[in-house]
C-alpha cells in the first residue's frame, strides 16, 4: 500500500452558514451594483470630479491584480524551475488566479462609464498610454489563465463524458476529441504558461507606472519613478502567502490536514522576497529624501508607517524564523499580515496618496462602492467552493490500495 | 551541405516574408498608434490678462450658448456673489470665473482647459480618445471613449469632468477652445464676449511677445512670470497676473512636459518588444534546462 498526492474534487456539502452568509453578502453587492447601472456611478460611488477612481480600481482592481500573483508564482517556481514538489499548491493558486482576474476584469468593467465599450482598447490603440498596456495584458492573461485551467476540465470530462437524452450519441466522439485536444494542448501548455509569467510581470509592473502620471498630485512618499518595480517587486512577495493563506483556509474548510511541508517550504522564499521589497522601498525613500515628510505626524505618514511595519517588516521577521515557518496558525498570521500590506499598500497608492488640487472633501467609499466590493469577494468565494466540488482542484494524501501506482503526470 | 532545393528555397523565404510582416504588423504599429504631437508653429492660443477681468461672466454664458448647454439668462450672470465661491468647471459649464481678495482690489480669474502642448489626458487615454490638434486645441473624441477617468487622474490642471448622474453615454467633457468655430474661421465665444479684452486670442508665441511688452511697460502692474509659459512644458493659454498665481488657486507645477516620466517608463519596458521577448526567452531557457536535467535524472 502507497499513499500518493492527488487532486480530486472535493465532494462535500456545499451549503454551510458561512457560505449561507456569502450568498447574502453577493446579493446585497448585486442590488447596488443594479442600482450602478440604473442610475449611474455617481449614484452609488462617493466620486466625483477630484476623486475620479474610488475603491474599485483602488482595491478591486489594483489590489485585486496583485493578491491574484500567485497564480504566476507559483507557475513560475512549479513548471519553469520544474520544482515538482509544489504540484499540490499550483492548481488551487491557478484557479485563485483564475477567479481573481476575472473579477478584476468585471471591476474595471463596472467602473467604466461607457463599460460597454470596454472592447474599444483593441480597437484604438495607445502606445503611451499605461493605462493601455495593463488593458491589454489583463485581457489577454485572463485568457491565457483560461487555456492554463483547461487541462484540469479535460481531466474530470475525458472517460466520463455522459450527455443526456438524445445527445447521449455523441458521447463517444466528444471524448475523443476531448482527448485529441487534452494531447495537444498538452504539448503546447509550455508557451502558455511562458507566456502567463511574462504578461504578468509586464502589467504587475504597468499597474505602478499608470500613477506615476498623475505627478504631484501623489503625495511624495509614494510618487517615484521606480512605482513599477515596486509594484512589481511587491505582487512577487504577495504571491505566495497568498497561496499558504489560501491553502490553509481551504484546508481548514474541507476538514483536511494543511499541507505544512510545502507550505513552509514556499514560506522559506517569502522572507527575502520581502527584505528585497523593504530595500527598495526604504532606497526609495532615502535616495528622494521624502522621508522628511515623516516628521509630520498626519494620516498619510500613519498610513506609510502602517503599510511598512504591519504589511513588510513583522511578516518579514516571522517569515525568517524556522518556527512560524512550521507553525499552521503563525504562518497563516505572518501570510495574512503581508496580503494585508500590499492591500493597504495599493490603497495608499491610489487613494490615500492621491491629493487633487482643488478638492473641497475627502474621499472616502460610500456604502455602496462597499458592498459592491465585498460582494465579488463574496461571489468569487463561492465561486471558487463551487468549482473545486465538481473539479479536481485540491490535492489529498490517496491511500493505494492496488499493487501498481499511477503516476500523474 | 544538402543543396537547398527551390521549392525549399521559396518556403523558407515566404515564411521569412510572412514573419517580417507579422512583426511589421505588431511591432512598429503599436508605436504609431500612438497620438502623435506635432505643433505647428503658429499654434493659437489665448493670454488671460487677470488684471482687467471685471468678473462679468460673459465668458461663462458665452461657452455654455456655445456649447448647447443650458445657459439661462443673461441677467443670472449678473450675481457677484458667486464670484467668491471656488468654482470649478463641470460638466454644465466648461468655463467658471472666481475671485480672489490678492491686493487691495480683488482679482478675477478665468478657469478653464489650458490646452497643453504636452497633455498628460492625451498621453493617459486608454484609447487615444484625446489628441492636441496642430494648431493648439485639446479635443475629446466621444466615439472613443471608455469612460475610465485616467484622464482626470492624469491632468495636472484637474479639467476634465465626468457626468457622474448618468448611467449611459456619459461624457468627459473640457473646453474644448470653440474648434468648431475655429474651424470656420471664428474666434472662442469667451474672447469674443469679453467686453474689456481681458482675453486676447491669437498666435500663441506673438501672444508670449504682448505679454512680455505688457510686463516691461508695467512693471508695476504685473508680476514678472508668464504663467502657462514653461509650466508643464508649455501651454495654449497664457496667463497675466498682479499677485503671485499660488494664491490664485494655480497648482505649483514644474517645467517638465505633463505626462512626466511616464512615457519614458513605458517605452522603456517595451522598447520594440525586446525586454518581454527576452524575458520569455530567459524563461524558456530556464523551463528547458530545468526540463533536461529532470530527465538526464531518470534515465
Amino acid at each position: 500500500m502507497t499513499e500518493e498526492i492527488r487532486a480530486i474534487p472535493m465532494d462535500k456539502k456545499y451549503f454551510t452558514p458561512i457560505v449561507i452568509g456569502l450568498i447574502i453578502l453577493a446579493a446585497i453587492g448585486g442590488i447596488f451594483l443594479l442600482l450602478r447601472f440604473l442610475f449611474g456611478i455617481g449614484f452609488v460611488t462617493n466620486l466625483d470630479t477630484q476623486h475620479p477612481w474610488g475603491i474599485w480600481i483602488g482595491v478591486d482592481v489594483a489590489a485585486g491584480v496583485a493578491l491574484a500573483a500567485g497564480g504566476f508564482t507559483s507557475a513560475a517556481l512549479g513548471h519553469i524551475m520544474n520544482k515538482s514538489n509544489y504540484e499540490v499548491v499550483i492548481r488551487p493558486a491557478l484557479l485563485t488566479a483564475l477567479l481573481g482576474y476575472t473579477f478584476v476584469a468585471l471591476s474595471v468593467c463596472i467602473d467604466l462609464g461607457r463599460y460597454y465599450s470596454i472592447w474599444h482598447p483593441l480597437v484604438f490603440w495607445n502606445g503611451n498610454s499605461a493605462l493601455f498596456e495593463v488593458g491589454i495584458c489583463v485581457m489577454t492573461y485572463v485568457s491565457v489563465l483560461y487555456i492554463e485551467f483547461l487541462p484540469i476540465v479535460f481531466e474530470k470530462f475525458v472517460g466520463n463524458v455522459n450527455l443526456p437524452g438524445i445527445f447521449s450519441k455523441f458521447n463517444g466522439s466528444i471524448d475523443k476529441l476531448l482527448r485529441v485536444l487534452q494531447r495537444y494542448l498538452s504539448k503546447a501548455m509550455f508557451v502558455f504558461i511562458i507566456a502567463g509569467v511574462v504578461l504578468s510581470c509586464l502589467h504587475q509592473s504597468s499597474l505602478g507606472t499608470l500613477m506615476v502620471i498623475s505627478g504631484s498630485k501623489m503625495h511624495p512618499l509614494w510618487q517615484t519613478p521606480i512605482l513599477p518595480l515596486l509594484f512589481l517587486l511587491s505582487a512577487v512577495s504577495v504571491g505566495f502567502p497568498m497561496i499558504i493563506m489560501e491553502s490553509i483556509i481551504s484546508s481548514r474548510s474541507f476538514g483536511l490536514k494543511p499541507e505544512m511541508k510545502v507550505l513552509s517550504k514556499l514560506g522559506k522564499i517569502v522572507g527575502p522576497l520581502l527584505g528585497i521589497y523593504l530595500a527598495f522601498k526604504i532606497g526609495d525613500v532615502v535616495i528622494r529624501k521624502s522621508f522628511v515628510y515623516l516628521n509630520d505626524l498626519n494620516s498619510v505618514s500613519i498610513m506609510f508607517f502602517i503599510e511598512l511595519l504591519v504589511g513588510v517588516i513583522i511578516p518579514m521577521r516571522m517569515f525568517l524564523s524556522k518556527e512560524v515557518r512550521k507553525s499552521p496558525t503563525f504562518i497563516f498570521i505572518a501570510s495574512i499580515l503581508v496580503v494585508i500590506g500590499v492591500l493597504i499598500n495599493r490603497i495608499n497608492c491610489f487613494l490615500v496618496a492621491y491629493n487633487p488640487p482643488y478638492a473641497v472633501r475627502s474621499y472616502f467609499p460610500s456604502a455602496g462602492e462597499i458592498f459592491v466590493t465585498l460582494g465579488f469577494i463574496s461571489l468569487e468565494i463561492l465561486l471558487f467552493r463551487l468549482i473545486v466540488k465538481y473539479f479536481p482542484v485540491i490535492s489529498i494524501p490517496i491511500s493505494m490500495k492496488h499493487k501498481y501506482s499511477i503516476k500523474i503526470k | 551541405m544538402k543543396k537547398q532545393n527551390r521549392r525549399d528555397f521559396l518556403k523558407s523565404s515566404i515564411s521569412i516574408a510572412g514573419a517580417a510582416t507579422a512583426t511589421n504588423l505588431l511591432l512598429p504599429k503599436n508605436t504609431k498608434a500612438s497620438p502623435e504631437n506635432i505643433l505647428s508653429n503658429d499654434r493659437f492660443g489665448v493670454l488671460v490678462d487677470t488684471t482687467v477681468c471685471i468678473g462679468c461672466r460673459k465668458c461663462e454664458w458665452a461657452c455654455k450658448t456655445a456649447h448647447n448647454l443650458p445657459a439661462g439668462d443673461a441677467s443670472d450672470y449678473d450675481d457677484k456673489k458667486v464670484l467668491s465661491k471656488r468654482r470649478r468647471p463641470s460638466p454644465g459649464g466648461y468655463t467658471v470665473v472666481n475671485q480672489y481678495q490678492t491686493n487691495q482690489i480683488p482679482t478675477n480669474v478665468k478657469f478653464q482647459c489650458m490646452h497643453c502642448d504636452h497633455p498628460a489626458c492625451v498621453s493617459a487615454c486608454i484609447v487615444g480618445a484625446f489628441s492636441k490638434t496642430e494648431y493648439g486645441a485639446v479635443v475629446w473624441d466621444e466615439t472613443k471613449c471608455i469612460g475610465c477617468r485616467y484622464c482626470m487622474v492624469a491632468c495636472p490642471f484637474q479639467i476634465p469632468t465626468f457626468d457622474f448622474d448618468k448611467a449611459i453615454e456619459p461624457n468627459i467633457s473640457k473646453c474644448d477652445f470653440c474648434i468648431d468655430r475655429l474651424k470656420v474661421g471664428k474666434i472662442p465665444a469667451c474672447v469674443e464676449i469679453c467686453p474689456v479684452e481681458t482675453l486676447t486670442f491669437g498666435p500663441r508665441k506673438d501672444l508670449i511677445e504682448v505679454a512680455r511688452k505688457k510686463i516691461k511697460n508695467f512693471p508695476d502692474r504685473y508680476i514678472n512670470r508668464i504663467f502657462g509659459e514653461a509650466e508643464v512644458g508649455g501651454t495654449s493659454w497664457l496667463y497675466l497676473a498682479s499677485s503671485q498665481f499660488e494664491k490664485l488657486d494655480f497648482p505649483k507645477l514644474g517645467k517638465n512636459p505633463a505626462p512626466g516620466v511616464s512615457e519614458t517608463i513605458q517605452h522603456g519596458i517595451f522598447a520594440y518588444f525586446i525586454p518581454p521577448i527576452a524575458l520569455y526567452a530567459l524563461l524558456g531557457g530556464i523551463m528547458w534546462v530545468n526540463k533536461k536535467s529532470e530527465n538526464e535524472d531518470e534515465e
